[in-house]
C-alpha cells in the first residue's frame, strides 16, 4: 500500500462482507420458502425477503465497488485520494440509509413504507431492484456524486492510466443510469422500458466497465505484465461491451409491448454478448500463463481466474441459453431466468469484488499476502462457493427446463402451482446447495482471522 | 495480441463503437416511444388504472409474480390474468379479498394486503388494462401464464 488515504478500502470491504452474510440468509430463507410455502408466513413473507435478498446485494456490490476504486484509484492516480474525509462520511451515512432500508422492508409493511417515506410525492417504489424508498434513492444519487466526484478529483489531478479512466467512465455511467429509477410513468409499456436503462445498462453495460478495469488492475499486480499488453486487452473489451450490449438490450424488449424489431435486433445483438466475457477469460489465462513473477497471494490469482471463467460461463453462456427470441419465447419468466440471475451476478460481480478484497485486504493489514493457512482455506472457500453456486445454477436449469416444458410447451399446459410442485425435488437440492454456500461464505470469513505461517518472498523480477 | 494491433486502434474501436451504438440505441428508442401508442392499450389508460399501477407497486406484487414475464417467478404470471380468470375483475377482487391472514399450512399464499374496495377495484382495473397490452406474437404463449 502505497497512499495512506488507500486504507478507506477496508471499512467499505468489511460493510460489504457484512451485508453479503445478511443476502445469503435471506437468499436460503427464500430457497425454504420455495418448498415449504408457509416458513415465516406471514411475518416474513416471500416478496420481503427477496427484497432484502437483492438490494442487500446491490448495496453491498456498491460497497464493494466504491472500495475497490478508493483503494485502486489513489495508487493508478500517484496521489492521495482528494478528499479522504467525504469517502468516509460518505460510507456512514450509505450504511445508515440502506440498514434503515432494509429495516424497513422487514419492520413494517410494505405498504406503510411507501406512506412513512411520502411515496406519493414522487411514485418510484414497488419495481423490481428499485424498490428502495424515493428518499433512500435520493441518498443513494447524494453517496454517488460525491463518490464520483472524489474519485474524479483524484483522477484529474493525479496520473491518468487506461485503468482509473475506464473505471471512472464506468462509475460515472452508474451514477447517471440511475438516475433513470425516477421516472415512473402510468404508462406500463413505457415505464418497463426505461425501467431496463438502469438494470441493463447498469449489469449488461457500465458494470461490465468498472468489472474489467478491477480485474485488469489486479492482474498488473499478481502477474508485472507489461501495463501496454493488459490496457490493449481491457479496451478491446470494454468496445466489444459496449458494441454488444447496449443494442443487446433488445433482449428485453422482446414481450412488454415494443416493437417487433428488437425481437431481431435484441436477439443478434445480444447473441454477441459473450465475447466481452470470453475475452476475459482468454485475457486472464494469457497475462498468468506470460506472468513475469510469482505473486505471494495465492489465492487472489485464483478469485482473478475464476471470475473471468464464472462470468463467462454465467453472463456469457446462461446469458446465451435463452437469448434468441424464438427460445426467449418460451422461457422469459422462468427458473431459467432465475439460473441465469445467480450465476452471472456470482460469477461476475461477486467474484471481482472478492478478487480486489483477496488482493487487497492483506496489503491494508500490513502483509503482502495472507498466511499460508489463511490462504488455504480461502481458496477452499472459493470451492466451496463456487461450485455450490455451479450446482444452484444446474439445479434450476433442470427446474426450469421442465417449468417450460410443463406450463408452455406441452399440449396440455399446466397450471404453475401444479407445476412448482412437480418442480419440489430440484427446489430442495438448490437448498442444499444453498446452505453449502452459506458454509463455504463462513469459511471465506473465518479465513480472515486464521492463524498460520507467513508466507516466503520469492524473489521477485525487475518489474 | 499481435503488434500489428496496436492500443491506439483498441481505443479507437473503444470510443468509436461506444459512441456509435450509444447514439443507435437512443435513436431506437425515439422510434419505439413513438410507435408505442400501436400496442401499449394506453387508450384504455384511465385515472383508475393508474391508481391501481399505485396499488400494485406499494404492495410489492412484483416481489412474488412476474407481470409480462418480469418480476419473480414464486406466483403465476399476471400479464394475462383477467384472460385467465374468466375476463371478470370481480374474480380478481375476490381472490386478493379473501386471501387467508395466516396463510395455507405447508403451502405458498398470498398475503392478505386488506384492500379497500377503491383499491381492489383499481388494482383489477390495472391488470384488465395490462391483459389488454399487444405483446409480440401475443405472449405468453398459453392461458397458464
Amino acid at each position: 500500500m502505497k497512499y495512506e488515504s488507500q486504507g478507506i478500502a477496508k471499512m467499505y470491504f468489511i460493510a460489504a462482507i457484512a451485508l453479503f452474510v445478511g443476502q445469503i440468509l435471506f437468499g436460503v430463507t427464500m430457497g425454504l420458502q420455495y418448498v415449504m410455502g408457509d416458513f415465516l408466513f406471514p411475518e416474513i413473507p416471500f416478496n420481503a425477503a427477496r427484497m432484502v435478498h437483492t438490494n442487500l446485494l446491490i448495496v453491498w456490490l456498491l460497497f464493494g465497488f466504491m472500495g475497490s476504486a478508493y483503494f485502486l484509484v489513489p495508487e493508478e492516480a500517484e496521489r492521495e485520494l482528494y478528499a479522504p474525509w467525504l469517502a468516509k462520511l460518505m460510507f456512514w451515512i450509505f450504511l445508515v440509509a440502506g440498514g434503515l432500508t432494509i429495516l424497513g422492508y422487514l419492520l413494517v409493511p410494505y405498504a406503510r413504507l411507501a406512506e412513512l417515506t411520502m411515496n406519493d410525492l414522487l411514485p418510484t417504489m414497488g419495481r423490481e431492484f428499485l424498490e428502495q424508498p424515493t428518499i433512500t434513492k435520493i441518498g443513494i444519487v447524494i453517496v454517488a456524486l460525491a463518490f464520483v466526484f472524489n474519485i474524479g478529483m483524484t483522477v484529474l489531478t493525479g496520473r491518468k492510466t487506461v485503468i482509473n479512466l475506464v473505471l471512472l467512465t464506468g462509475l460515472v455511467g452508474l451514477a447517471v443510469f440511475f438516475l433513470f429509477s425516477f421516472y415512473n410513468p402510468d404508462n406500463l409499456v413505457l415505464d418497463k422500458y426505461f425501467w431496463w436503462f438502469v438494470v441493463h445498462l447498469w449489469v449488461e453495460g457500465v458494470w461490465e466497465l468498472i468489472m474489467a478495469s478491477l480485474l485488469a488492475y489486479v492482474l498488473i499486480k499478481v502477474t508485472g505484465v507489461d501495463r501496454e499488453v493488459i490496457e490493449k486487452w481491457l479496451y478491446i473489451i470494454i468496445a466489444m461491451a459496449l458494441i454488444s450490449g447496449l443494442v443487446g438490450m433488445g433482449h428485453h424488449f422482446f414481450w412488454i409491448g415494443a416493437p417487433a424489431y428488437w425481437q431481431w435486433l435484441g436477439s443478434v445483438f445480444s447473441a454477441l454478448e459473450p465475447i466481452p466475457f470470453f475475452m476475459m477469460t482468454l485475457f486472464a489465462f494469457s497475462v498468468v500463463n506470460k506472468r513475469r513473477r510469482d505473486h505471494p497471494n495465492k489465492a487472489a490469482v485464483l478469485w482473478a481466474l475464476g471470475t473471468a471463467v464464472m462470468a463467462f460461463l454465467g453472463a456469457g453462456v446462461w446469458g446465451f441459453l435463452h437469448t434468441l427470441a424464438p427460445i426467449n419465447y418460451y422461457t422469459h419468466g422462468t427458473q431459467i431466468t432465475a439460473a441465469h440471475g445467480h450465476m452471472a451476478f456470482y460469477g461476475a460481480y461477486v467474484m471481482v469484488v472478492l478478487t480486489m478484497i483477496s488482493y487487497s485486504m492483506p496489503l491494508m493489514r500490513g502483509k503482502k499476502a495472507a498466511n499460508v493457512t489463511a490462504q488455504k482455506l480461502e481458496i477452499r472457500s472459493f470451492w466451496m462457493m463456487t461450485l455450490s453456486m455451479v450446482a444452484i445454477t444446474l439445479l434450476l436449469t433442470a427446474a426450469g427446463t421442465m417449468q417450460v416444458y410443463l406450463q408452455r410447451y406441452s399440449a396440455e399446459p399446466l397450471p404453475f402451482m401444479i407445476v412448482q410442485d412437480k418442480l419440489a425435488i430440484f427446489y430442495w437440492l438448490r437448498e442444499v446447495a444453498g446452505l453449502i454456500f452459506l458454509s463455504g461464505l463462513f469459511l471465506y470469513i473465518y479465513s480472515f482471522f486464521a492463524k498460520g505461517k507467513e508466507v516466503e518472498f520469492i524473489a521477485e523480477q525487475a518489474e | 495480441m499481435r503488434e500489428t494491433f496496436t492500443k491506439g486502434m483498441a481505443r479507437n474501436i473503444y470510443y468509436g463503437g461506444g459512441i456509435f451504438f450509444l447514439l443507435v440505441l437512443i435513436g431506437l428508442s425515439v422510434d419505439t416511444v413513438r410507435s408505442l401508442p400501436k400496442t401499449d392499450n394506453s387508450q384504455n389508460l384511465t385515472e383508475t388504472v393508474a391508481a391501481g399501477k399505485r396499488v400494485w407497486e406499494v404492495n410489492n406484487c412484483i416481489g412474488c409474480h412476474s407481470l409480462l414475464g418480469e418480476g419473480a417467478y414464486f406466483a403465476p404470471e399476471l400479464g394475462n390474468v383477467y384472460t385467465r380468470f374468466g375476463e371478470s375483475t370481480e374474480n380478481i377482487k375476490a381472490f386478493i379479498k379473501y386471501r387467508p391472514v395466516d396463510g395455507i399450512p405447508g403451502r405458498r399464499s398470498m398475503p392478505q394486503f386488506n384492500l379497500t374496495e377503491e383499491e381492489l377495484e383499481a388494482i383489477a382495473q390495472f391488470l384488465k388494462y395490462t391483459d389488454g397490452i399487444k405483446t409480440a406474437r401475443n405472449w405468453p404463449p398459453n392461458i397458464q401464464g
